[in-house]
């Protein structure tokens, strides 16, 4: 897939679909998610953050998911993002930045959360892969209850 | 039930090996928690490198109490209940930020000090000279190593005898910096706990639950690195996660150490932090520091987790702290918090950040499996058929004699010494 508005695209209907394993492999093998837990913060090593995943870890997490041990997903998560239109951001004949708005509702049981996000994509490669999804959470600064899926 | 005018209704919830589930569940219960054992006894409200100019301040709730932080024009820090002598507004309102020299109120501009001190009033006349010598309300605190506690009850006991030699974890974690001083660096993770706030710090030093409420995430940590050749380096997240799925005699052999008030540490011989690669450059400075026996003690010191009851647990091996701030029987905010060593390398840093993450946010595997055995605990306590909750683990009543004492890591006196002093403040 070489449309990087469509990648995104397809890149939040697998997690709605919760296609995880498919999900995992649009990342570049240096990839990483990234969850800041505060506006504006300028690195994820020095400054806490919700999430700031490799590959391994985000392997860890789906292959946690699948695990009958894994109690806190009885009842299962589900996922929505409602997008929308991506807007390519920045362009170069090596890479993409793409910006989306979105709405992440994320229901356990009869728990339901709903968060306002922005998703910054930086996309590589032929085809293309992710090297860094960033999402940075309206209230991301805010006391959180558990949020098991991804943004 | 009335729990209010009956110390011996209230005594009666803590037996010597269980305790009653209206500790966890009694929205009385918890009112009278606020107004007794969290006003009485010394609760954590920050840190001083969190304040380090004349003014800045810090807000927060403490026994469900709004208070200020702040540190006074002669550097001293003030702790003062966060409400305007006057119509009762919080003269201010933002999380953390610099006040200058005064407060003053939003609402009629009544103006204060950063001691409490009244300024000034517009109109002063009108008022009665009580209140024009009034001021915000002045809470005890104390400040250890950069530590800073406040007891918002007039009188009570003082905070050495509170804390006695449990503070040596405080010590350990402060003498990790090169310099002696540490710097809370990193910002903070809030994560809202839906469940009573004596569940997250009993199960600090409960040992009995990594290898089984962890089996999916640190167990599966385990799997992805188990066919890797032994002499790989692995990356420090399998490091810090692997090692809560180890086996019964590993925590056994940790080790527990209680003190009285409520306090204690597992991990009085090793912890899960106890293999972590070493950081040469800051094993040096250390060396440097302190000369190299005395930085082999310190480093050597590796407490898993200790608990100053009831608001504060650090882990000192890892320099992050975790806070408690109850909200309602079943609401609970833990904030988390890391630290930066004066004089060490940003790897330092960096290590606490990285374990943080994994383990203390919202968005955390393991914590997720925590807070599911949490909530599931609050609702099953919903049972009406058996009332009691039961800590009995290595009960031996030699505990009862031995004000400071060791114990095999999985045994359960920890939570018992908690609950102790749980019945010592709340029926007195």
């Amino acid at each position: 897939m070489t449309d990087p508005v469509q990648f995104v695209i397809r890149e939040a209907r697998l997690l709605d679909e919760k296609r995880f394993d498919e999900w995992y492999e649009l990342f570049a093998e240096d990839g990483y998610y990234w969850v800041p837990a505060s506006p504006n913060q300028p690195d994820p090593l020095n400054h806490n953050s919700l999430a700031y995943e490799d590959k391994l870890l985000l392997k860890l997490r789906i292959e946690r998911l699948k695990q009958p041990t894994a109690y806190s997903q009885k009842p299962a998560s589900r996922c929505h993002h409602l997008l929308q239109a991506p807007e390519i951001e920045r362009s170069t004949k090596d890479e993409f930045l793409i910006r989306t708005n979105f709405i992440y509702t994320e229901t356990r049981g009869d728990d339901s959360q709903r968060y306002a996000a922005v998703a910054w994509h930086t996309l590589v490669g032929e085809p293309l892969k992710i090297r860094l999804k960033r999402v940075d959470l309206l209230n991301c600064d805010a006391a959180l209850p558990s949020i098991q899926l991804f943004l | 039930m009335g729990y209010r005018d009956d110390a011996g209704a209230l005594k009666r919830l803590v037996r010597d090996d269980r305790v009653h589930r209206d500790v966890y569940t009694d929205a009385e219960v918890f009112q009278l928690e606020m107004e007794r054992l969290w006003s009485r006894t010394w609760i954590y409200v920050g840190h001083a490198s969190q304040i380090p100019n004349a003014g800045d301040f810090l807000t927060l709730d403490v026994a469900t109490q709004p208070v200020i932080v702040v540190r006074h024009s002669d550097d001293s820090v003030r702790v003062l209940l966060n409400r305007c002598a006057h119509k009762g507004t919080k003269v201010v309102y933002a999380p953390s930020g610099n006040a200058g020299k005064t407060f003053r109120c939003p609402y009629h501009a009544w103006t204060y000090r950063t001691d409490g001190t009244l300024l000034q009033i517009p109109l002063k006349e009108g008022y009665s000279s009580a209140v024009q010598h009034g001021g915000l309300t002045k809470v005890e605190s104390e400040s250890y190593r950069g530590f800073i506690f406040a007891r918002v009850a007039k009188d009570g006991i003082g905070f050495r005898d509170y804390f006695g030699d449990s503070l040596s974890s405080i010590d350990n974690l402060a003498d990790r910096s090169p310099e002696g001083e540490l710097e809370i660096a990193g910002g903070c993770l809030r994560y809202l706990h839906n469940c009573n706030w004596k569940m997250f710090v009993e199960n600090l030093n409960d040992t009995m639950h990594p290898m089984i409420a962890h089996a999916s995430s640190a167990g599966t940590a385990k799997k992805l690195w188990a066919d890797k050749p032994a002499d790989l380096q692995k990356p420090m997240a399998i490091e810090q996660i692997a090692p809560f799925a180890s086996d019964y005699k590993f925590f056994d052999d940790m080790g527990v150490r209680v003190y009285p008030h409520g306090h204690g540490f597992s991990g009085v011989n090793f912890s899960i932090h106890s293999s972590y690669s070493s950081v040469p450059e800051y094993e040096a400075a250390m060396k440097k520091a302190y000369g190299e026996e005395r930085a082999k003690t310190i480093l050597g010191t590796v407490r898993h987790n200790t608990v100053y009851y009831p608001s504060l647990t650090i882990k000192g091996a890892i320099q992050s702290i975790r806070v408690a701030r109850p909200l309602a029987a079943d609401k609970t905010l833990i904030e988390s918090y890391t630290f930066r060593l004066k004089g060490a390398p940003d790897a330092l840093l960096q290590r606490t950040v990285a374990y943080n993450r994994l383990i203390n946010s919202p968005m955390s595997v393991v914590g997720h499996d925590d807070l599911h055995c949490y909530r599931s605990i609050q609702e099953g306590l919903a049972a009406q058929a058996n009332e009691w909750v039961d800590l009995q683990r290595n009960f031996d009543v030699s505990e009862f004699k031995e004000k400071e004492k060791t114990a095999n890591g999985t045994s359960e006196i920890s939570m018992r010494n908690q609950f102790r002093a749980w019945a010592e403040f709340m029926a007195p």
